[in-house]
This record gives C-alpha cells, sequence and structure tokens, in this order.
C-alpha cells in the first residue's frame, strides 16, 4: 500500500539518507520526494510503498522513533488513502 | 496532492487531534429472549462474544492501516427490556451482568442498551428495568443505560420524568463512594436515535439490522484551527469554514467506517458528524466558541454561536458520508470539555444557559455535576425542561446530571479518563414538587400530526 511521509525538523547532515536507509531496511520503496528548507526547518513530504506482508504502519513508525529522537525531528506517516479521502471528492 | 493539503492533513491528525472517536458494533439481541433469564442472559453473553469477538482488533488493524488513531471501540444493544420481556424476573441485574461480562471478555470499554423506551406507556419490562437501574450501575463497570422518556410524536411520559430523578438520586447514592459515578453512566432522553454510536446513549433501536458498524468521528481542535486563520472575517466566512473542516473530518470517518464494516463482514451503518470533546488540550467545542469570539463559552452570544456551529458541522459533513445519522451536531458535555469546565469554574456558564444551548445543538445537559442535596423533584424538574425543548423543537436531547453526595456548589469533582472533572455547578431550588407529583404524560405538539 501507498503510504506518505513527512519529516518536520531543523535542517542537519544525514536526514535523507538515514530516512532512506530505514525504509530500504523494512522494503518501502520511494516512489516520490519533495524537500524544502522553510525558515531554517527542513520539510519533506515522500511517497512510498510499503509491502503489508512485511510491515504495517505502526512498526514503521516505531522503526523511526530512534532517528526522531536523536535528530528532534517530526517524523509522521500515514496511509495515502486518508488525504485523498479529504482532498478529493 | 500538493504540500499544503498533505502538511493540513497531518496537522490535523498529529496537532489537532482529529481521531475517530468510536467505533460501535450494533448487536440485535432480540433471538435472545427466552423464558427463563438465566438462558437469555447466556444467549447475550454468547452472541456478543461472537459477534463482537474481532472488533477490538479490527479497530487496532485499521489503525495500524491508515495511521488514524481509533479511540474506542464499544458495543451497543437491543434496548434489553425488550429483550427481557420474555424472562420471568422482576430485576433485570442478571441482564446487565450478562453485558458487562461479555463487554470485559472482548474488550471493549463500554456496552450500551440497558435501556428502556417509555415515551408512551410503560411496559412491565420497562418497569423492572428502570427499577434495576441503580443496582446496576453500581454492580457493573462498562454497562451504560438509557431511558427515553419523550417524543415529539408521544409527548412528554411525565410519571417517568417523575420515577427517573428518583432513580437518578438512588444511581448518585449507590455509587457515591465513586463520586456518583454511576450517574454518567445514565442518559435521560427525548427523541433518542436509534443508531447513536456515542455513549451512554448508544443502543441499537428497532428496525436496524441484524449487525451493524456505526461511526463516530471527532475534531473540535481541526475547527478551532481552521478558526484561527479567519480571526475578525464576517460570518459567512466562519460558517464555509467551518463546514470545510466538517467534510474533511467526516470524509475520513467515512474511509473508517466502510473499511470497519467491510473487514467485520458487517452492515455500514452511519457516520455520526458530532464534534465530541475531550478533557484534553485542544480537544474543546468551547473553544471554538470563544474563537469565534466570546471572552468565554457562556456569554451573551454563546447560543448563536453554537447555533453556526452545530448547522455547519451537519451542512459540511452531510456530502461527505453516504449515510449520515447519530446524533450528528456539536456536543457540550461540561466535565469532558476543558472550556466548559473553565467557563463554568469561573461563573460564565449557568445551567440555565446550557439549557438554552441545548435547543440549537445536537444533545442536551451532558455530564453536569450538580450538588448532591439536589431533591429528586428538582432532577425531575430539569429533566422535564430539557424534555421540552427535544420534544417541541423535534431534535434529540438528553439529561445527565450528576448529583454528587456530600458535594456542593464550589466544590469540584473528579470523574477520571475521559469522563473529566467538573465543577459542581448551582441549581435553582425553589419547588416544583406539586408539578412533577402530578404523573401522566404531556400531549404530543401540534405539529407532531404531519400525516
Amino acid at each position: 500500500m501507498k503510504l506518505v511521509i513527512t519529516v518536520v525538523g531543523k535542517d542537519q547532515v544525514g536526514i535523507i539518507a538515514k530516512v532512506s536507509n530505514i525504509l530500504a531496511d523494512n522494503d518501502v520503496n520511494i516512489l516520490d520526494i519533495s524537500q524544502t528548507i522553510l525558515q531554517d526547518k527542513f520539510t519533506m513530504m515522500m511517497y512510498v510503498e510499503m509491502n503489508e506482508q512485511k510491515i504495517n504502519i505502526t512498526d514503521l513508525k516505531k522503526a523511526f522513533e530512534p532517528m526522531e529522537e536523536n535528530m528532534k525531528l517530526a517524523i509522521q506517516i500515514y496511509a495515502e488513502e486518508i488525504f485523498n479521502s479529504m482532498h478529493k471528492i | 496532492m500538493n504540500r499544503y493539503e498533505v502538511f493540513e492533513t497531518v496537522d490535523m491528525i498529529h496537532n489537532e487531534k482529529l481521531d475517530i472517536r468510536t467505533i460501535t458494533m450494533g448487536i440485535s439481541l432480540f433471538d435472545c429472549a427466552d423464558e427463563n433469564p438465566k438462558r437469555a442472559c447466556e444467549k447475550i453473553y454468547d452472541k456478543i462474544t461472537k459477534c463482537a469477538k474481532d472488533l477490538v482488533k479490527t479497530g487496532e488493524d485499521i489503525e495500524n492501516t491508515f495511521g488514524i488513531p481509533i479511540v474506542n471501540k464499544r458495543v451497543s444493544v437491543t434496548p434489553i427490556s425488550l429483550v427481557a420481556a420474555a424472562s420471568k424476573t422482576d430485576n433485570y441485574l442478571m441482564f446487565a451482568e450478562a453485558l458487562d461480562k461479555a463487554a470485559r471478555t472482548i474488550g471493549i470499554n463500554f456496552i450500551g442498551g440497558f435501556t428502556a423506551l417509555v415515551q408512551k406507556g410503560f411496559m412491565n419490562a420497562d418497569k423492572i428495568l428502570i427499577n434495576s437501574i441503580p443496582e446496576v450501575l453500581a454492580n457493573t463497570e462498562l454497562v451504560c443505560s438509557s431511558v427515553n422518556v419523550a417524543s415529539t410524536k408521544a409527548g412528554i411520559n411525565m410519571s417517568a420524568v417523575r420515577d427517573m430523578g428518583q432513580i437518578i438520586k438512588q444511581t448518585a447514592e449507590l455509587t457515591k463512594d465513586r463520586n456518583a459515578l454511576g450517574c454518567a453512566k445514565l442518559v435521560v432522553f427525548a427523541n433518542a436515535v436509534n443508531d447513536n454510536p456515542f455513549m451512554a446513549g448508544a443502543f441499537l433501536g428497532v428496525g436496524e439490522a441484524e449487525t451493524v458498524i456505526n461511526v463516530g468521528v471527532s475534531g473540535p481542535g481541526v475547527v478551532k484551527t481552521a478558526l484561527e486563520k479567519v480571526k475578525g472575517a464576517d460570518f459567512e466566512t466562519v460558517a464555509e469554514t467551518i463546514k470545510k473542516s466538517a467534510f474533511k473530518i467526516t470524509r475520513v470517518g467515512q474511509l473508517v467506517a466502510k473499511e470497519a464494516a467491510k473487514r467485520l463482514n458487517t452492515d455500514f451503518g452511519i457516520v455520526d458528524l458530532s464534534l465530541a470533546p475531550t478533557p484534553f488540550i485542544g480537544d474543546s467545542v468551547a473553544h471554538i466558541l470563544e474563537e469565534m469570539g466570546l471572552e468565554s463559552c457562556g456569554a451573551p452570544g454563546t447560543t448563536a454561536a453554537l447555533a453556526l456551529l452545530n448547522d455547519a458541522v451537519k451542512k459540511g459533513g452531510v456530502m461527505a458520508s453516504s449515510s449520515v445519522g447519530g446524533l450528528s451536531g456539536a456536543f457540550i458535555p461540561v466535565s469532558e470539555d476543558l472550556g466548559m469546565i473553565d467557563a463554568a469554574e469561573k461563573g460564565a456558564l449557568s445551567l440555565e444557559k446550557l439549557e438554552a444551548m441545548t435547543a440549537v445543538c445536537s444533545v442536551g445537559l451532558d455530564m453536569i455535576a450538580i450538588p448532591g442535596d439536589t431533591t429528586a423533584e428538582t432532577i425531575s424538574g430539569i429533566i422535564a425542561d430539557e424534555m421540552a425543548i427535544g420534544v417541541v423543537n423535534n431534535k434529540t436531547t438528553a439529561v445527565r446530571v450528576i448529583p454528587v453526595p456530600g458535594k456542593g456548589v464550589g466544590d469540584f469533582v473528579e470523574f477520571g479518563g475521559l469522563l473529566g472533572k467538573a465543577p459542581i455547578m448551582s441549581v435553582n431550588n425553589f419547588s416544583q414538587k406539586d408539578f412533577i407529583a402530578r404523573g401522566g404524560r404531556i400531549p404530543a405538539p401540534l405539529h407532531s400530526l404531519k400525516n
């Protein structure tokens, strides 16, 4: 299933690298990335495909927890369907 | 999808506490009726634990699939007075114990349906059920009870109103060691709905399917944040802003409701478009009203603000779901809403103002702590007034007041968890003893004759 991941926090070296590594470790494929710096703040939006047989959102979130803690980032993961149901009629 | 939309949604869920407040499975218990009450209770336990055995797990699975929190998983059942009527017994405590045990077994946090519908008159079973309520609420933990005493079609059963004043007092007395917590699980209704997913008033009415999934969404924080962006704008803008937020909130409810019904192999019933607050920061309906420009909830202007909010929520939500039902509107439970608690504590919000507010919102006088020495007649008087508002305005109204033994105005009472905390509110103590003693039925209003 397809997910949207958002990462927000202070810009620092290696954010994309670390996020990508965690995704690769969990067999999650990146489909699209868009990233920008807004008023010193790193903001990234990722569109990914997760293999439901291997992992679910809750466990994937857990996999990001140490990174969130260490790098002081806010990482959120939700199913694409949530966004579609809200913003598309 | 653009960046703005993505971050808007993430903020709604993560920062503004958008969540699915409850997935409630309705289960018909009509086929559990039995002359032998013990046998009926066994059937009830077996049916609930069979039909809803995967409810909690499915709720958790959906959380894991979409990433959206689902706060409560609950069950509503056929009004027990209708199921127990066939049984030869004069006390329904054992039915409530069967519900309580079933609720524990499947791991839900409330079960609703210890209910009687007496708007026009009492069956024998209704009387037995009503008399069992205080004992039931004192001896079970998860069972919620409701009694419908009025409807626009039937008028107000004033004998039932009189009885419920006494029942509420007895319930408070029997649960006084827990701040009269039993009363927090007891609702007196006018025009109760058959598909309400919210406790304590949920039951599965007559005419509903065998099993059904009803979902309640919530997001007062989302609406408040949206309104913060239109400070000072006119009311058309306010209404449009609320409508858009309600639409988005409800779409998520619809998504989850459909998915839950599919996974549980059950009919999808309704999405209840209610703005249900919790006693946590950022989840208050009162704060939405204050965001519109009121110094405090309860100030003159509050009723108009709530009327606008309630209407805009429905207009925004109705297109977002294939089937809207339940109570649908804004809830104003005092102890469960941080803004309401503050307003009541500083004297900005009175019982009378709350009564006016109930004329324009989706429910009634909800989770209000009153002095322990309030008489049964006064409570009946409060109920009668509230029922009249519902009957004449063709809407659901309800009373869930908690006369806390040993506490008076100025005291504060804690119920814990989602039930919150509340200051004891002052009650007008002029007597209505002779009015309540009359009994009988206030006839239905003229506009009930629609055919």
